[in-house]
């Protein structure tokens, strides 16, 4: 009767033509081994593959690829990725480089051509900026300087970064061909500090704390729930009771006690370390329910009665038989549980309990607009992190959805 | 009935009890044990006088025992007394800090869940009525949104649009006139007028996935032969939808409360932390920070006991509104 999954919106198989065969009126639907109907509706007519010796995997990837949003969400995430791989890179700056004299300098316009006497050419350039500070407010207030002009090219030399820990370099991306030069596409915050490239660094930690969390609580509820669901009886009262107790305290608070009691000397490796267990503590139980449910399912399948009956030991029906069928539900769950931990992340270091400068998360970005003046003066410090934050949670979700959908190809 | 009742409250213990201990073992966390502090803070004050106190104060927290020993004396006098111990930064009880503030966290809590159920309900039904529409993908399409930001962002987007436009100061819940006040009329109105952008926040949080429950639900039932069979008597579409289909879909509403409840109740701490609510938030962060542990362990002892009550009651209104559920079977999947 609760009926929590949600249908999918647009039906990726609505409109597909199914292949000519009719299915056998009897075949096990949703049963992961039963080919049959499943198999011929879940076809892709122009996919060019042969529809009834594709694999699982093969089909699944069929199904996704119709999901537009999803499709484009993934490739989205695959460049965030990127972003944390190569943040030194990318960015233009270091997330620490601070320049004094644009103090809260509003984002820079990026102009493409060059108006020279001769007509207009093609010549990417940022111009400078000059400030008036206010007699009362102290506030300065900038303007382009249209004299100056810098410009931007790809794989300019800065600063030096040492990439991977391997060789160091200076070239980046794009940036000033002056090194001096100031280049604030998205503002600069109160110290001066590009806003862009801090949240290219940002991405580095926001990103990974998710990932590395999501590991982490997947191997405890993977063994947990699948114990839980496999054995049963007491012992799965006894995982169930745990789950409900640690799914009934209202997490955030327990979050806060546990990043407060970290102790003050750690270093900000160990505290980063720390924060994603703690995340995991209580992240683990979704995954837990997604693998005990499927094992109960499971259990009662034909091929795992048969795998039974031949005789195999009970880690080798569990990993070799049922496992591998509910792989794909795994990787749905495991990417929709991904956001929790980001966000996470982000309330705990906007309240100033988990990572701290000059460790720089998306969290920690926004904590410096956690003021009614400083949003109303420089609204890019909040925006740009923000912008950030939504669109990959966004995305993690939209893609997540699309392979809840596409995990179970013979459904449907 | 009653007997589901009192299942229910037995298999509540354990987790109950559970909860006490992580309480406890959260105030134990802080290396060294708070006397130190507490000593220094006290400083050059008569020293017999502060050494007296202090062996006063070990002995009544059993602060030399085993941790055994020391969470009995605490919970035991939790449970006889009343008594959660001193807070060390304000020197009064935590009893005398915590219930004004856990009272409008809750109240805070339950407005919220009355609001998302509003909106889940209209949204739902609207979207699961016309499924495929512009609407439904526009709907959908805000609820993922609503999902993806963070509470504490849209609390502070909410708090500036509010300030900017429409002229109101939103820090706290009273207006300086009404801050001592005693409950009247007019406070609790003054109340309600600042209560809109925490409760729309809060909601926030649950309202997406409550919505998707709604929809979900109402489409299986929208395509039962009893709503065909309406349609062929000639009823109205609308009348049939509301009198039918939507009362079987609203059950999932008073079951989620389960989980519901605990999102909800974070969001209120952080929401209230943004906007400086004389709630539970802010003053449990304080604590946190200046580890001033018996306060901040009774708070998050006290949020979790609050939620499994909340959580209580909802498994009760769901048996008595649904008599489809069989009551002897608790705690079977």
């Amino acid at each position: 009767m609760t009926h929590i999954e949600p249908s999918s919106q647009t039906d990726p198989l609505a409109e597909t033509t199914p292949l000519g065969a009719a299915p056998p009126a009897s075949s096990p639907v949703g049963s992961p081994t039963g080919p049959g109907k499943g198999i011929a509706e879940a076809g892709n007519a122009g996919s060019g593959g042969n529809l009834y010796t594709a694999s699982q995997w093969r089909l699944m990837w069929w199904r996704f690829r119709k999901h537009k949003l999803a499709m484009a969400s993934g490739i989205f995430i695959l460049l965030v990725y990127v972003l944390l791989v190569f943040a030194e890179f990318i960015a233009p700056y270091h997330s620490s480089d601070h320049n004094a004299a644009y103090q809260h300098a509003p984002p820079q316009r990026l102009h493409l051509f060059e108006e020279t006497p001769d007509g207009s050419r093609f010549n990417p350039h940022v111009k400078g900026l000059e400030y008036e500070t206010d007699e009362e407010t102290w506030r300065r207030s900038f303007s382009p300087d249209e004299e100056q002009v810098y410009p931007v090219r790809f794989f300019v030399r800065g600063h030096e970064y040492e990439l991977f820990g391997l060789f160091t370099t200076d070239i980046h991306l794009f940036g000033t061909t002056d090194p001096e030069a100031p280049m604030y596409l998205l503002g600069a915050d109160r110290l001066g500090r590009d806003v862009l490239s801090r949240v290219i660094y940002g991405t580095r930690i926001s990103m990974s704390i998710g990932l590395i969390g999501v590991v982490m609580a997947l191997v405890l509820g993977v063994i947990l729930g699948g114990i839980s669901g496999y054995f049963g009886g007491w012992i799965d009262s006894a995982i169930q009771r745990v789950i409900e107790f640690l799914r009934s305290i209202p997490e955030i608070p327990l979050w806060m006690a546990l990043t407060a009691a970290l102790p003050r000397s750690w270093s900000q490796v160990q505290v980063y370390f720390a924060i994603t267990v703690i995340l995991s503590i209580v992240g683990w139980t979704t995954l837990a329910r997604v693998v005990r449910g499927r094992f109960f399912s499971l259990r009662e399948e034909d091929f795992v009665t048969a795998a039974v009956l031949d005789g195999a030991s009970r880690p080798r029906i569990i990993f070799r038989h049922m496992l591998p069928s509910f792989t794909s539900h795994i990787v749905a769950a495991v990417t929709l549980a991904i956001p929790a931990m980001i966000l996470a992340e982000t309330a705990l270091s906007f309240l100033g309990l988990g990572l701290t400068e000059p460790t720089v998360s998306w969290g920690v970005l926004l904590r410096e607009a956690q003021n009614i003046p400083s949003i109303a003066h420089t609204p890019w410090v909040l925006i740009v992190p923000a912008t950030a934050v939504v669109s990959t949670v966004l995305a993690l979700n939209f893609l997540g959805d699309g392979l809840r959908d596409a995990a179970d190809p013979y459904n449907k | 009935m009653l007997r589901y009742i009192a299942r229910r409250v037995l298999v509540m213990l354990p987790t109950l009890f559970l909860i006490s201990l992580a309480s406890f073992f959260i105030i134990q966390l802080p290396p060294g044990d708070f006397l130190t502090t507490y000593a220094a803070g006290m400083g050059a004050q008569d020293a017999i006088v502060a050494r007296e106190h202090l062996a006063a104060l070990e002995e009544r927290y059993g602060l030399n025992q085993p941790f055994h020993v020391q969470y009995w004396q605490w919970i035991s006098n939790i449970v006889c007394c009343g008594d959660f111990g001193q807070s060390f930064e304000w020197r009064r009880p935590v009893s005398s800090l915590i219930w004004d503030r856990l009272t409008l966290t809750m109240l805070l809590a339950v407005v919220s869940t009355l609001f998302m159920w509003f909106v889940a309900f209209l949204i739902g039904t609207y979207t699961a009525v016309r499924q495929y529409s512009i609407g439904d993908y526009f709907w959908t399409f805000v609820g993922f949104v609503g999902l993806a930001i963070p509470n504490f962002l849209l609390a502070l987007v909410l708090m500036y649009i509010s300030f900017r436009y429409f002229g109101q100061s939103v820090g706290g819940l009273f207006s300086p006139e009404y801050q001592n006040a005693p409950w009247s009329i007019g406070k609790l109105w003054d109340l309600f007028q600042h209560m809109w952008i925490p409760v729309i926040v809060i909601a926030t949080a649950g309202a997406a996935g409550t919505i998707r429950i709604m929809r979900a639900n109402l489409l299986d039932e929208l395509h039962r032969p009893y709503t065909t069979t309406a349609r062929a008597k000639g009823m109205q579409e609308w009348r049939l939808i509301a009198k039918y289909p939507v009362r079987l879909a609203l059950n999932p509403f008073i079951s989620t409360v389960g989980w519901t409840l605990p999102t909800l109740i974070s969001g209120e701490i952080i929401v209230s932390v943004v906007l400086d609510l004389p709630t539970t938030g802010p003053l449990l962060l304080r604590a946190l920070r200046s580890q001033d542990m018996y306060l901040a362990g009774s708070f998050i002892l006290m949020l979790g006991v609050l939620t499994l009550i909340g959580t209580l009651l909802s498994d009760i209104l769901l048996a008595w509104l649904d008599p489809r559920i069989q009551y002897d079977k608790v705690g079977s999947r």
